[in-house]
């Protein structure tokens, strides 16, 4: 069966889409069309992939606009009577065609406090948790960076407050670090400041499109989100703080 | 002279898998310049597809366990072709290198009492892996990852190397180029880590990602560093085998680990018709047994399915071939049937393995806790790589280091399952103290315009041929096919004559191969450059393992079908020879000390 796929090409400079029809078979995903078409129509187009078993999050893109790993999508279970639009994500520089410039989440990962275990349990240096107490945070660590949240997100594709905001992958990322059972770390003046958690206003769009079903909005943000308004906003909070002469 | 950025390390590491990070954090921790070198962005390397776990033997789950059970566990496996010295040091130091990761951040699965869980693996003797669910790789490199970052290393994202730079002997940085941009670049250095993985891509059925194209393997043999053990190729014998996209990818030992079981398509568990002598002692002979053993009970022996992975994948392809294969051309994987023993198991199955819930439900439309799974062998890891010297992980060449999957020795003819990212951490840090201690007691090196000259000629070769040139993907394609057929799990001397030709024709053909647009990220043109490196190791496979005229480990060979007592003397060493081809040569094995010696005896 033939099938045609409309891929965006282009750099920086800009570009437009192009249309590729090929022969497509049982069990394809659309990663494998964008190889297929690479390999026998268009030798210079750009994807980037590793793993193609929706392990290291690296084929993101907008397959029929919406974010999506390529590598986990397969052909039927997309309309396939009309063309297919595959596209870079929108919330980062074009580098070429499907490739993207995610640097920047890698600068704002950077700037957050690391991690900062309390002394160890046992005169081993090593120390006890329970699992029921490493659940919580053992989702968040099942993400695999693949920026689909962060490209999904309004504040920064279409705010492009990416100076102000480090995005839902990066509030996970603090969300495990805050909830990190040996974890002694304060990043709650952070979260308020520099990361403005406040301009999220909690649409889910991100948990929506994670390919590893964390429960980004409810489990990750939100706790933050409360976390930073006992601190900062609890009238009886305020006043501790005042004797405590702590600076909001 | 062409056009190039230049960067200045003491020490410059090649790879940010777990190898790659362990050596950089540990030499940017001893306070000298890291610089760090990557294909893809970083956190993708292949580390993050390591499902089952990291052996070590804390003894936290049986504590029978030692790092004497685990050493001689790891030279059984390893049918005795072993360093012993690597297999020494990496039994003894694994536990701490898994503890100092919980430091790091990483949150592994506990057991009752709170410590880090351990579960069953094949050729383990006792539960020894230590775990996240089935993501234990992903766990490990985010944790590295996340604890680099703070430790003052450079990284170079999406780079590529083209060759290693020597000055006189010894080593003195790499030249490559920019994925991104097209850009080359030079980095000058006063040692090398090598940690660039495997080889996964000479082959068509494989669990690797894309970047596994042996090009540390290829560096340091044009460098002058003598490969080791290449002959032998693990073929892991549970990968996905349908639907056709997806064969390959990797079903974790964990599906074993858990209680699944292997069966043809006459509904037996074929495993038990064939124990090798050497494990008959700790192996089930009935399924109560297995099954107990699987669930903790330490009286019991492990089930037949967790025999050594060289084993396992020759089963499944005997069943396959006699006609009791899956509709698919594989065999049944069953974890559903242990709802006869487990209330709830489907909650348990999904809690314990759930990658392999997802990726088979997502790509196969298959919900493994009520059906089997069809799966058969898929190349899988490299036990063969840079000689190193088991302590420092110096190659011969003076300044080059390697570490992980592109050295060799610790695993000698088969590895464990679990003993990859345990010898990531133990041998990333060693190479990573090593290499900066070379660099603090060596001068910087001069770096040879010569060479970096004709790497960039080279480079820029596939754009003068243009569309008229050679297709790289189809020769990589061709490549593929033919070193899976001729070359891999069942192997016999007429075929691999055959290969050599092929990689002879298609080494020249590749040399045609071109390329149109421009240089920012083209895919095509980063295919034509790997492509070299695809060849070196694919005739280094195949020479070594028409060298070694027998069967021993993951190396079967029809024409020579057991083992022999003459070969298990040696070792096999491939160079480049004086006349610039490759030659391939005997090394007796490194004598087991006696002290080693008594402790494999004990174990017996």
């Amino acid at each position: 069966m033939n099938a045609t796929f409309q891929i965006w090409r282009g750099d920086a400079s800009g570009g437009d889409f192009q249309n590729f029809t090929t022969e497509v078979s049982e069990g394809m995903v659309v990663l494998d069309a964008v190889h297929k078409i690479q390999a026998e129509q268009a030798p210079d187009l750009a994807v980037r992939w590793n793993c193609k078993a929706g392990k290291c999050g690296s084929c993101s893109a907008e397959i029929n606009g919406m974010p999506r790993l390529m590598c986990m999508t397969r052909l039927n279970a997309i309309p396939m009577d009309k063309p297919v639009t595959v596209e870079p994500m929108h919330a980062f520089p074009l580098i070429k065609d499907l490739v993207t410039d995610v640097s920047w989440n890698y600068e704002v990962k950077k700037k957050i406090k690391k991690f900062k275990p309390r002394k160890p349990d046992a005169p081993d240096g090593t120390w006890r948790m329970q699992q029921a107490d490493v659940d919580r945070v053992q989702e968040f660590r099942k993400c695999i960076e693949c920026y689909l949240c962060q490209d999904v997100c309004h504040v920064l594709r279409e705010h492009r407050k990416h100076d102000e905001f480090i995005g839902p992958r990066f509030f996970v990322y603090t969300a495990a670090l805050e909830m990190h059972p040996l974890d002694t770390e304060d990043r709650l003046a952070d979260l308020k400041g520099r990361d403005n958690i406040g301009y999220c206003n909690i649409t889910t769009c991100c948990r929506q499109v994670c390919p590893e079903e964390i429960t980004i909005t409810e489990n990750a943000i939100i706790p933050l989100k409360e976390r930073v308004i006992d601190e900062y906003y609890d009238p009886l909070h305020r006043l501790f703080r005042i004797f405590r002469g702590k600076k909001d | 002279m062409p056009e190039y950025q230049s960067y200045s390390y003491d020490v410059l590491v090649v790879g940010a898998g777990g190898a790659g990070l362990r050596a950089a954090i540990e030499a940017a921790g001893s306070g000298v310049s890291v610089g760090v070198v990557t294909k893809s962005l970083l956190g993708k390397a292949h580390t993050v597809m390591a499902e089952g776990g990291v052996a070590a033997a804390m003894a936290n789950v049986d504590d029978r366990d030692s790092w004497k059970v685990h050493f001689a566990d790891t030279m059984r496996g390893g049918q005795y072709l072993n360093n012993p010295r690597m297999a020494e040091l990496h039994a003894k130091e694994a536990p701490d290198r898994v503890r100092e990761l919980e430091a790091w951040g990483a949150l592994f699965d506990r057991t009752e009492d709170g410590r880090i869980l351990q579960r069953n693996f094949g050729g383990h003797k006792y539960p020894r892996l230590a775990h996240v669910g089935d993501r234990t790789g992903l766990e490990m490199i985010r944790t590295l990852q996340d604890h680099g970052i703070h430790q003052g290393m450079t990284v170079h994202m999406e780079c590529t190397i083209l060759t290693l730079l020597l000055d006189g002997g010894r080593i003195a940085g790499a030249f490559g180029y920019d994925r991104e941009r097209g850009h080359f670049m030079l980095w000058k250095a006063k040692a090398v880590v090598l940690a660039t993985g495997g080889i996964g891509r000479a082959f068509k059925i494989s669990s690797n990602s894309w970047e596994y194209t042996g090009d540390g393997h290829a560096l340091a043999y044009e460098a002058g560093a003598e490969l080791l053990d290449m002959e032998f190729v693990q073929f892991h014998p549970t990968g996905m085998v349908w639907p056709p996209s997806v064969r390959g990818i990797l079903v974790t030992e964990g599906v074993r680990g858990e209680g699944g079981v292997l069966k043809n398509s006459e509904g037996r568990r074929f495993m038990f018709d064939d124990i090798p002598d050497n494990y008959k002692g700790q192996t089930a002979d009935n399924e109560a047994e297995g099954w107990r053993y699987t669930q903790g009970d330490k009286e019991a022996r492990r089930p037949p399915e967790l025999l050594t992975r060289d084993h396992v994948a020759r089963c499944i392809n005997r069943e396959v071939k006699a006609g009791r294969g899956s509709p698919h051309g594989g065999v049944y994987l069953d974890i559903a049937w242990i709802k006869q023993h487990i209330p709830k198991s489907e909650e348990h199955i999904k809690k314990k393995l759930p990658s392999m819930y997802h990726q088979f439900k997502q790509l196969a439309d298959i919900d493994i806790t009520k059906v089997p799974m069809e799966v058969g062998p898929t190349t899988h890891y490299m036990m063969g790589g840079v000689r190193v010297d088991g302590d420092s992980q110096m190659s011969n060449v003076p300044g080059l280091f390697a570490a992980g999957e592109c050295a060799a020795g610790l695993h000698g003819a088969n590895r464990l399952g679990g003993n990859s990212l345990s010898d990531l951490l133990v041998f990333g840090k060693r190479a990573g103290q090593h290499a900066a201690e070379f660099a603090r007691k060596n001068p910087a090196a001069n770096v040879d315009d010569a060479q970096i000259d004709s790497a960039a000629k080279f480079a820029l070769g596939p754009y003068n041929h243009g569309a008229a040139g050679e297709s790289p993907y189809a020769i990589q394609y061709e490549l593929q096919e033919k070193m899976q057929e001729l070359v891999g799990i069942v192997r016999i001397e007429s075929e691999m004559k055959q290969a050599l030709e092929v990689v002879a024709r298609l080494s020249e053909k590749s040399k045609r191969a071109g390329i149109t647009g421009n240089r920012q990220y083209n895919n095509g043109w980063h295919t034509c450059m790997d492509l070299p490196n695809l060849m070196t190791i694919s005739e280094a496979i195949a020479r070594s393992a028409m060298f070694r005229q027998e069967s021993r480990g993951a190396q079967f060979r029809d024409d020579f079908p057991e083992k022999s007592a003459e070969w298990a003397k040696y070792n096999l060493i491939v160079k480049k020879g004086p006349d610039g081809g490759m030659a391939v040569e005997k090394r007796p094995v490194i004598e087991v000390p006696a002290e080693l010696k008594q402790v494999i005896e004990e174990q017996k």
